[in-house]
């Protein structure tokens, strides 16, 4: 297959690995693993943005997390910009924080409560030993007025803020170090959907000035649709497919995704909308299904191959992977 | 206190009868539900009105802090302190039932009305089975032996689609999952046939491919039984799935109510307007959502006049100064279909630019 452009990713996860170990019985020995992620790999392009959904229990928060190494992963390489992350240690893996920042879900319990907002912000900064005082002072102001706050909130504690004004300190605080990539990780599904859709413009808006790239992590799939270049779905620790915005939600070719999509209520109440309602509920990721880990719930399995050979991402269309031994039947 | 409502009851009946021409079973009379905070008073739900008929589900559609779960909590009578009903009427077929006695009330929940949360896992006793809790229903209300009420609560675990019910009955809160939680919470709110259930938030908690499984229960029962619904919810999509009329709340007041297509097709309402500009809709991607600026308003010491002016384009595009200091009423458009808004209602000195069979 003919590649147009050789672009080279600025964030690239190789066969990112995280488990948990359980412990159990009279002497506390381990006795199984939650395959949280298990075996995933993909690649960020500078300027884009990757939307990663799933369910809950999926794994995308797992791996998130430790692509900036909030969690410790098990196995794997996350290469940015040529360098391993995961095998980063001391000053390196500090200068490396520098380009990669986070924002949560929860806007108020991910700022300290009994520090006015401009302290917290500035934090980033004191821990990097960069500017004077009066300078950082400035900066903070910047980047306040950049995600459409005003210089005054600066001295003012959390509680005061409502909660979207909280997301835009949190979106501030990681803007602060002028990064090259954030993830934000569910940024908008603690919102009001009036109060989401400033924040969604917000960030295309930060995107678009600062040349920024994104994996923005979320369970509502309208939302990722909306803000991403490019979704990868999860299903139980792995990617099931990873396609270009349009490709995947014009087509998709996992059984699951199309649930999925076909899961999302109806946007005008005299829509006529098949729906696939899946049966039963996501497996435990501590004993997860044989073969394909869809095959119990999947409408198209086919016995004695789907629940015995797990499925490898493959291309079948340009830049359009999926991890399913019938996807053909959707081409 | 009630005195006053007479007039607006009457009002209420003739315009609200177009429901396949039932009788309300629920009439909502100027319900004004504040909290006395230190900070001052809270005008949570500052006189709302609305019925539901017999076997409809009418949703009530609002951002946090809009009012709509203070409303059903004040129709179960459940509101703490610091919150009290201050005004209104509650009529359940035609019974006031805020005129009722503690030891009424707790005969007409389970019985006449339920309720269902957002967060079926904490409304669930960990410490008892399933079965127990079902169970626990039906002796309270009526009067059965045992080994009947465990066959019924079984029964009813196989109608909300339990797997291999007779064995899931003994089963404790948290070895379900959160959608087989939610079932559980259906099954026990539906235990007593009651006429009228509140769903707050019943998907909200659940992923996407449990909350659809849910809405397909939902949808089934409502064609089952003759119950009513309230459907409380944040997300439109839930209200086009599942509601036959539809009130949008915003900061403690009905802004807008009609059929739940009408609204659709044609909001009047400003704010309904933006808020179907701002949800990213799937297979609709564009540019940039639709944004309803600014924040919605602290409900103490509210300034006079619309509660949404200060966050209203169509305000600043039609230049109305009447906005921000009169209140509008609720007027009927068209039939059923009923909007909060000075682009519609005349006044004294103000002529509204829109008028009837109007709408953009």
């Amino acid at each position: 297959m003919k590649k147009t452009t050789k672009r080279t990713p600025l964030v690239e996860v190789r066969e990112l690995k995280k488990y948990y170990p359980v412990h159990g019985g009279l002497l506390k020995r381990q006795v199984a693993e939650v395959k949280a992620v298990d075996d995933v790999s993909f690649a960020i392009f500078p300027g884009e943005t990757l939307g990663l959904v799933g369910e809950s229990g999926c794994g995308k928060t797992t791996v998130s997390k430790a692509i900036l190494r909030l969690e410790e992963a098990s196995a794997g390489e996350v290469i940015f910009e040529g360098e391993d992350v995961l095998a980063a240690g001391g000053a390196d893996l500090k200068r490396l924080r520098r380009d990669m920042q986070i924002v949560f879900q929860d806007p108020f319990s991910s700022l300290d409560p009994r520090l006015p907002v401009g302290e917290s912000i500035a934090e980033a900064l004191l821990v990097h030993g960069i500017g004077t005082p009066q300078e950082r002072f400035e900066r903070v102001l910047e980047v306040l007025r950049k995600v459409g706050l005003e210089s005054y909130h600066a001295a003012r504690y959390p509680h005061q803020f409502s909660g979207g004004q909280r997301q835009r300190i949190g979106i501030a605080r990681a803007l602060i170090l002028d990064p090259k990539f954030i993830v934000l990780d569910e940024p908008v599904s603690a919102l009001d959907v009036s109060i989401q859709a400033q924040v969604l413009n917000l960030l295309s808006d930060l995107q678009a000035e600062l040349g920024l790239t994104y994996l923005f992590v979320a369970h509502n799939l309208a939302v990722v649709e909306h803000i991403s270049h490019r979704v990868a779905v999860m299903y139980l620790g792995r990617i099931a497919e990873i396609a270009p915005r349009d490709n995947l939600f014009s087509k998709p070719l996992h059984p699951y995704t199309q649930a999925l999509m076909s899961a999302v209520p109806k946007k005008h109440p005299a829509d006529k909308k098949e729906r696939i309602i899946l049966s039963g509920d996501v497996p435990s990721p501590l004993n997860p299904p044989s073969g394909c880990r869809f095959h119990p719930r999947c409408p198209i399995a086919r016995m004695g191959h789907c629940d015995v050979e797990e499925p490898q991402l493959r291309e079948l269309e340009p830049e359009h992977w999926v991890a399913c031994h019938y996807a053909e039947e959707f081409i | 206190m009630t005195a006053k409502t007479k007039t607006k009851r009457s009002k209420a009946q003739t315009s609200g009868s177009h429901g396949k021409g039932k009788a309300p079973l629920l009439e909502v009379q100027n319900l004004k539900t504040y909290f006395y905070t230190d900070d001052g008073v809270l005008t949570a739900v500052d006189g709302v009105d609305f019925q539901v008929a017999e076997g409809e589900v009418f949703g009530l559609v609002g951002e946090s802090g809009c009012g709509k779960s203070v409303t059903s909590l004040s129709i179960m009578r459940l509101v703490d302190p610091p919150g009290e009903i201050v005004d209104g009427r509650i009529l359940l077929q035609g019974e006031d039932l805020l005129a009722k006695k503690l030891a009424e009330m707790t005969r007409v929940r389970g019985r006449q009305i339920s309720m269902i949360f957002q967060q079926p896992k904490s409304s669930l006793n960990p410490v008892f089975t399933i079965a127990e809790q079902i169970i626990e229903v039906f002796k309270i209300h009526e009067n059965i032996s045992d080994e009947e009420a465990k066959a019924s609560a079984i029964e009813l675990l196989r109608r909300v689609g339990i797997p291999d019910p007779e064995r899931k009955a003994n089963a404790y809160p948290h070895e379900l999952s959160g959608g087989q939680a939610q079932r559980v919470m259906i099954a026990m709110a539906l235990a007593l046939r009651p006429k009228l259930l509140i769903a707050d938030e019943p998907t909200t908690a659940l992923d996407a491919t449990i909350q659809a499984q849910i809405l397909d229960l939902m949808q089934d029962l409502r064609d089952a039984t003759d119950t009513a619904v309230i459907l409380i919810t944040h997300d439109l999509g839930v209200i086009a799935e599942l509601a036959d009329r539809v009130a949008v709340m915003y900061a403690g007041k009905i802004v807008e109510e009609s059929d739940t297509i009408t609204l659709f097709d044609r909001p009047l309402h400003p704010y309904t307007q933006g808020l179907m500009g701002s949800i990213p809709v799937l297979g609709e991607a564009k540019e940039r959502l639709e944004v309803i600026p600014g924040n919605v308003p602290s409900l103490i010491n509210l300034k006079p006049g619309c509660r949404f002016a200060s966050r209203c384009a169509a305000r600043q595009e039609y230049g109305l100064e009447i906005c921000e200091r009169v209140e509008p009423d609720l007027i009927e458009m068209e039939a059923g279909h009923k909007v909060r808004c000075w682009l519609y209602q005349e006044y004294e000195g103000h002529t509204p630019p829109l008028r009837k069979g109007g709408g953009r």
